[in-house]
């Protein structure tokens, strides 16, 4: 039950350095897919189809989200050539919340927090070796009472 | 007929959740006794972590939220503020013991020379104007960034709120304090008590309630429903607002000297600030 | 210019982790403000993309769904203690903000 949260204490902070941003480095964002008011459509204009259910693909995310306003996502898979990894939060009024473009060096596990704007499935999709796959999850968003 | 009706109510109410004036050392045994048997399996330091104490999946994800808090965008806001100096070349630093660092298990304390409570958000106040310069509105931005970093040097450290027995005006500060917590307020009638001693253990919507021992170690907390770091009175007037009562002014009497009462209910607990809070 | 990013890079095992916290307020253009009543305009990160030794290691496309003050967390291979990792991102307004960071 107990966590040690001295864990936390004066934790270093800022490591980074900041720099100037080479424009250049953008690559094409799916606008299209992004502005889609419905999940099936924002999937029909990632992938062109609608990907299947698979075990292989690991979505984390509470059952009862303590608040819609960030809600902690962890995405895995231990599927080879992982070329992307895409959250769609089917009851958000523009349901693709996310989509990240792997690589060939990359680790397929992807934490992000995202918004819910009522109780809704969460899909998490893998595109691997040019196949999809999926795995969804029913999440509760609750309406607080005073919160602490 | 219906004022009558409410002083009995609220007679009825104080008669029936607040245990007779013994002096703040022995309040404070009795509250603590009361949540470790109202609570025997929860370890006592947990109350720090409010509802996280008993919810384990709010907790689960509070945890995460903590491995790269919100709130860090704060602190490092907090720590530029108070290393700027003033117009007049001096700085926080000079106003503080310690240079102003770990040095919230002090606050809030009574201060004999104006008879009044001191908190830690009027002390960064003060030393602006001493200094000079305007004072920095109270609910959000500046203020709560610097007390936020000054919370974040005094992590660990532990609680040590002093009313002294032979002080009889801190001791009075200390009452009120306490008056306030157990006093029915706003439309729905309820006093602090009302929910975070009577019926702690239940839920509020899907909310379980924080215990009042180990309420304020965590302040100034970033609320993710308002998506910003908070300081305690903010969180007061919004307590006070939810019961429907007309809150007060920040800092002002009634709620400084709450946080006189509160924080001393939670000597002993190390300061584990800012925290993340739905 | 957006505000700077914070970022954690650490070595585990072989394994490259980089968590970032980018303060933004991510607005998603539904909110109104209650003062004039105006919708507030959509407001959030759109693109970001993080480099290691010239590489295009990760690239994330958000909507306004991703949270105010995004966190993100991902992991690669082939880096070393010492090594450096560039994240950047740029808004739907055409702000941007960058930062490298050195693996530990």
């Amino acid at each position: 039950m107990k966590i040690d949260r001295r864990f936390f204490i004066r934790k270093v902070m800022a490591v980074g350095v900041l720099l100037a941003v080479p424009r250049i480095l953008f690559a094409a964002r799916p606008d299209k897919a992004f502005a889609a008011t419905d999940g099936d459509q924002a999937m029909a204009s990632l992938f062109g189809e609608t990907p299947a259910a698979s075990d292989r693909v690991v979505l984390k995310i509470p059952e009862i989200a303590e608040n819609g306003a960030v809600v902690p996502v962890t995405i895995s898979t231990d599927l080879e050539n992982v070329e992307s990894i895409s959250v769609v939060v089917a009851n958000n009024p523009t349901p693709l919340a996310a989509s990240f473009a792997l690589g060939p060096r990359s680790v397929a596990n992807v934490s992000v927090r995202i918004k819910m704007g009522e109780s809704s499935q969460v899909l998490a999709i893998v595109k691997a070796d040019g196949k999809l796959y999926s795995a969804s999850k029913d999440v509760k968003v609750t309406i607080g009472g005073c919160g602490g | 007929m219906i004022r009558v009706f409410v002083i009995i109510l609220m007679a009825t109410g104080l008669l029936a959740t607040q245990p007779a004036s013994a002096g703040p050392e022995k309040d404070l045994q009795a509250m603590q006794d009361f949540y470790q048997k109202r609570f025997p399996n929860v370890a006592p330091e947990e109350f720090a972590n409010g509802l996280y104490a008993f919810d384990e999946g709010a907790r689960a994800q509070w945890l995460e939220l903590e491995d790269f808090p919100p709130y860090e965008i704060a602190v490092e806001e907090g720590e530029a503020y108070f290393n700027t100096p003033f117009a007049n070349g001096n700085s926080y630093a000079d106003c503080f013991e310690n240079n102003g660092l770990s040095i919230k298990q002090n606050y809030p304390y009574f201060d004999n020379d104006t008879s009044k409570v001191v908190t830690l958000e009027l002390a960064i106040n003060q030393c602006r104007e001493e200094n000079g310069e305007q004072p920095l509105p109270y609910l959000r931005g500046e203020l709560t960034a610097i007390s936020a970093y000054m919370a974040y040097t005094s992590r660990g450290n532990t609680i040590n709120v002093q009313v002294p027995n032979d002080n009889p005006k801190a001791l009075a500060a200390y009452d009120a304090g306490k008056q306030f917590y157990y006093s029915r307020r706003g439309q729905l009638n309820f006093s602090c008590s009302s929910c975070h001693v009577q019926v702690v253990g239940l839920s509020l919507r899907a909310d379980p309630i924080s215990t009042t021992v180990g309420q304020v170690t965590h302040f100034p907390a970033y609320r993710t429903v308002w998506g910003e770091i908070v300081t305690l009175h903010r969180r007061f007037v919004e307590c006070n607002s939810q019961v429907r009562a007309r809150p007060f002014e920040s800092q002002s009497d009634e709620y400084r000297n709450l946080e006189y009462f509160l924080t001393y209910m939670s000597n002993g607990f190390e300061l584990n600030g800012p925290s993340s809070r739905r | 210019m957006g505000k700077p990013i914070k970022i954690r890079a650490k070595m585990k095992g072989d394994i490259a982790e980089v968590k970032a916290l980018m303060p933004h307020e991510m607005e998603a253009g539904f909110r109104r403000d209650p003062a004039t009543n105006e919708r507030v305009p959509a407001h959030y990160i759109t693109d970001v993309v993080a480099q290691h030794n010239g590489d295009v290691v990760f690239t994330a496309y958000w909507g306004p769904a991703v949270s105010k003050n995004p966190f993100v967390s991902f992991s690669f291979l082939g880096a070393a203690v010492g090594d450096t990792i560039n994240v950047h991102w740029r808004d739907n307004k055409g702000d941007s903000s960058a930062i490298e960071a050195v693996f530990k």
